[in-house]
């Protein structure tokens, strides 16, 4: 199928697939899977920033689908998502000044790369470690409150006590967040949570809801399950902002997006249904492996030197 | 509980079997049409393209949704 705005030959059974896959990992962890999109695009020879510009275009699609599913099934705390949102887009445009400023210097792929394989092994060895000791606390407990005759709590985390301590931060002003459970926090914890991970999306490319779920986790103390609707309702404005921004610029071929979105459509609904059978920290340990293929594409580009 | 999954996994296959008959119409009839349309507004109306972009892909998204919705219930699935 020929796309003439991008100029690109590429199969549409391909991008349904793709964005089938990709649909289903965004239903399911509230990420916009850019790490797999981007390269996937790339891979069919389109160009990079048609790659990155489309590739936010079908976000904003497979996001609107996952967060009205989440949100039917009670997973989407508005209030947080639109303070969130304010603070990734700022960010975001950091982030895209920080890739200007690297561009002048003439080295952005090499500091680009290595901060994304840093960033990507973090995020994944920091959530195995965590939601693996949470797992083993919660079969401790199981068992101590069978005897009891007490339940363990289903969504805890191993790094609660830090995040309770951030919560105990008296930074004016103060807010609440009835729907995720949260009594009070800072609104500029809210914003700095969501400006890091934008920095991190303009920085490294596509929505960072690697960064961001887990961040909302555990720094925020969303419930896993809020965490990720959240995140995907957030993801919706702040990619729309994204999408325009690079439309503007030329970088958006919709009519891929939307070929891609139909795959995205139905792998969507079947991940965020998937989300309500599996507790927290699985979810969280499943988590693992995603950041993982996306340090495996930059070492793999770094090392071969093939841009993917 | 074998034959639940079973019955949900040939619902699920079903549901794919019409959404694509449904995707495939899509791409001829729609997105043919607009191709021209959108590619004349790309290279002379970048931001009114940029606007419709962001609109059809929303569209897109809530139609899909319903049509996904609507099947699963009408195949018996359980979407809820």
């Amino acid at each position: 199928m020929f796309f003439p705005i991008s100029g690109a030959h590429i199969s549409p059974i391909y991008l349904v697939i793709v964005g089938f896959l990709i649909g289903i990992l965004g239903g399911f962890f509230g990420v916009g899977g850019s790490f797999i999109a981007g390269p996937a695009l790339r891979l069919v020879g389109l160009d990079w920033n048609f790659a990155v510009g489309t590739d936010l275009a079908h976000i904003v699609g497979k996001s609107v689908v996952a967060a009205k599913r989440h949100r039917a099934l009670g997973n989407v705390d508005l209030r947080l998502g639109s303070i969130m949102a304010i603070g990734t887009i700022a960010g975001a445009e950091t982030g895209a000044q920080l890739i200007q400023m690297l561009k002048r210097a003439g080295n952005v792929n090499q500091v680009v790369s290595i901060v994304a394989i840093v960033v990507y092994l973090s995020i994944s060895a920091f959530m195995l470690w965590e939601s693996r000791k949470t797992l083993r606390s919660q079969k401790r407990q199981l068992s101590k409150a069978k005897v009891k005759g007490l339940t363990a709590k289903k969504d805890e985390s191993a790094f609660g006590h830090v995040t309770r301590a951030i919560q105990r931060l008296k930074i004016w002003p103060m807010i609440s967040l009835p729907t995720s459970g949260v009594k009070a926090i800072s609104l500029w914890m809210i914003l700095l949570v969501a400006f890091v991970g934008g920095v991190f999306g303009g920085f490294l490319g596509g929505g960072a809801g690697y960064i961001r779920m887990p961040s909302m986790v555990y720094v925020l103390g969303i419930p896993t399950h809020l965490a990720v609707g959240t995140d995907l309702f957030e993801i919706v404005i702040s990619a729309s902002y994204g999408t325009f921004s690079h439309a503007v610029k030329g970088n958006v071929d919709i009519l891929i997006a939307l070929v891609m979105h139909t795959g995205a459509a139905i792998g969507a609904q079947i991940g965020a249904i998937s989300t309500q059978y599996f507790a927290g920290p699985k979810i969280r340990l499943a988590f693992v492996p995603l950041p993982l293929i996306g340090a495996g594409i930059v070492i793999y580009t770094l090392v071969s030197g093939h841009k993917l | 509980m074998k034959s639940e999954t079973t019955k949900t996994l040939g619902a699920f296959a079903l549901e794919l079997v019409i959404y694509g008959i449904l995707v495939t119409g899509y791409f001829f009839l729609v997105l043919h049409l607009l191709g021209g349309w959108l590619y004349e507004l790309e290279v002379h109306h970048r931001y009114t393209y940029a606007g419709v972009a962001i609109l059809l892909i929303i569209g897109q998204a809530v139609v899909l949704e319903s049509v996904t919705t609507f099947l699963l219930r009408l195949i018996g699935g359980r979407s809820e």
